[in-house]
């Protein structure tokens, strides 16, 4: 079992953060983040983020394991059919991966290769359900495998987004199809996150906050137009804009939704974008 | 309906490189109410071709220029006319252009690009409302199909990227799983959230297509 899945088993607190692997083959920058990440217990490493083309995650998850970091590999159905899944799926597992992020993925409309098509061959349910078949000994096919791969799979919810109830459903298909764990889109509101975790909270299955490091103004309104599911509320855009020091004020934001994190969910997984020397101040008590 | 749009004329020009005459087909079902190969158009083409300095030996509106028997016929009764020209533009959706190649050797320039299966809404307004996927799942989603109305094709719910009820690909556009969720909830039924709906069998979806009607059930017959 990896790290950490024994955490969250045992019910303790987690941290996560993330990494996008390069546009290139050198792979030393993605390293150092990671050492300034030593605080969090595993690494999501994203997977062409954003439908942007980058390294393949599967390389940079594997170099992270042999630099002694944990990582949690991202998979998107975007950019892969169901055999390329799974056959990554088995090379992800013999390479030493256990963690993974099982997501639909945004659409190429918003990435770097626009004209490329878009697969979605399986959608983030379904491929919940192939990694189940897989620990379990068959592929999608039926057929057996040779020795079946050990996984912690995980998927992603957006509990800021309406309409909630059927933000639930969907979260609930994927907890009958074997998540173990959630990570959520950025959440900026109590309210929100509060009414949520009540309906989520007795389904049992540990989500890990996503926590959102707004540097200035100008970043979350990018955010609220460019990036899906992610929305800033008026009132935090209003003290960003007030702020002397906005980059101290986003921290302050960042550090009361990680309260949140602590009163109503298992973690946080941290976004803060080149400033992870915050990342002490963020999970200031 | 296919719908068709015109491909630019510049587009074309750069084909008629090596064309001196052109004998120009149009259809008068589809490629007509998109008003990409009806009467009003191969009329325009034909009148910009001479304005080129070209010669259009003659030209046809087919019925149904799918149809590759009744195009075949009708090339064949105007076959001076077609024998004169170096290549025939075919105003018309893709299945109308091979209906032509089928039953020609000469050669065959498009000057239509086919866009999709579309519902009018009214005129000059249509909207892809099936894929053909050869799969339906309509039964259980409503009525709603999000193979074709989701941007992802998604089959159990909505993605992270739905905002307020809005797709990430079009803000403007409501996403389809949230009004496959309230037409449910209005008949009262679960419908597709009752269950994981499976990954699509693409083997339906085999192509080429080839369907031959059942004459007793109208059922689909093996391939």
């Amino acid at each position: 079992m990896s790290r950490f899945a024994e955490k969250l088993s045992r019910q303790q607190f987690v941290l996560t953060a993330e990494i996008a692997p390069p546009k290139g083959v050198d792979v030393t920058l993605a390293l150092e983040k990671a050492k300034r990440l030593e605080a969090v217990d595993a690494i999501n490493i994203t997977d062409n983020q954003g439908a942007c083309m980058r390294m393949s995650p599967l390389a940079l998850a594997r170099l992270l394991i042999e630099h002694g970091y944990e990582p949690i590999l991202q998979l998107t159905c975007r950019d892969r059919n169901r055999m390329a899944l799974q056959s990554d799926l088995l090379g992800a597992a013999a390479l030493g991966i256990e963690n993974l992020l099982l997501l639909t993925g945004d659409h190429p409309r918003f990435g770097d290769h626009t004209a490329s098509r878009p697969v979605f061959d399986l959608d983030s349910v379904q491929l919940l359900q192939v990694v189940d078949g897989l620990i379990n000994g068959t592929d999608m096919a039926g057929k057996a495998l040779s020795v079946s791969p050990h996984f912690f799979p995980g998927a992603a919810v957006a509990p800021a987004t309406e309409p909630q109830q059927l933000v639930l459903k969907k979260f609930q298909k994927k907890i009958a199809c074997g998540a173990r764990f959630f990570q959520t889109q950025a959440v900026f509101q109590r309210s929100q996150l509060e009414s949520f975790m009540l309906a989520a909270d007795r389904f049992q299955v540990p989500v890990i906050l996503g926590v959102l490091l707004l540097k200035n103004l100008r970043m979350a309104e990018f955010l609220n137009r460019n990036v899906p599911g992610v929305q800033v509320p008026e009132d935090l855009l209003k003290r960003l804009e007030e702020a002397t020091d906005p980059l101290a004020e986003g921290v302050r934001i960042a550090r009361e939704m990680v309260a949140l994190g602590r009163e109503f969910c298992q973690g946080v997984h941290l976004m803060t974008f080149g400033c992870e020397d915050l990342i002490p101040q963020i999970l200031a008590e | 309906m296919i719908i068709g749009g015109s491909k630019g004329r510049e587009e074309l020009e750069a084909l008629l490189e090596d064309c001196q005459s052109l004998f120009l087909i149009g259809c008068g079902s589809c490629a007509t109410v998109c008003k990409v190969g009806g009467e009003e158009e191969v009329f325009a083409a034909q009148e910009w071709l001479e304005g080129l300095g070209l010669e259009v030996t003659g030209s046809v509106i087919l019925d149904e220029a799918c149809h590759i028997m009744r195009a075949a016929r009708e090339l064949r009764r105007l076959r001076v006319q077609v024998a004169e020209a170096d290549a025939l533009l075919v105003m018309s959706c893709g299945a109308g252009v091979q209906s032509i190649s089928d039953c020609t050797e000469k050669r065959v320039l498009a000057a239509v690009n086919s866009l999709f299966l579309g519902n009018t809404r009214r005129f000059g307004q249509y909207e892809e409302k099936c894929s053909l996927c050869g799969d339906c799942i309509l039964n259980e989603t409503a009525g709603i199909c999000p193979v074709t109305n989701c941007a992802k094709g998604l089959l159990n719910g909505p993605c992270g990227g739905m905002e307020n009820g809005y797709c990430e690909v079009d803000n403007e556009r409501e996403c389809a799983w949230v009004r496959i969720y309230h037409r449910l909830e209005k008949q009262q039924r679960q419908g597709v959230f009752a269950k994981t709906v499976a990954a699509k069998d693409w083997s339906r979806k085999f192509k080429p297509g080839l369907h031959q009607l059942d004459r007793s059930s109208g059922a689909e017959r093996k391939k």
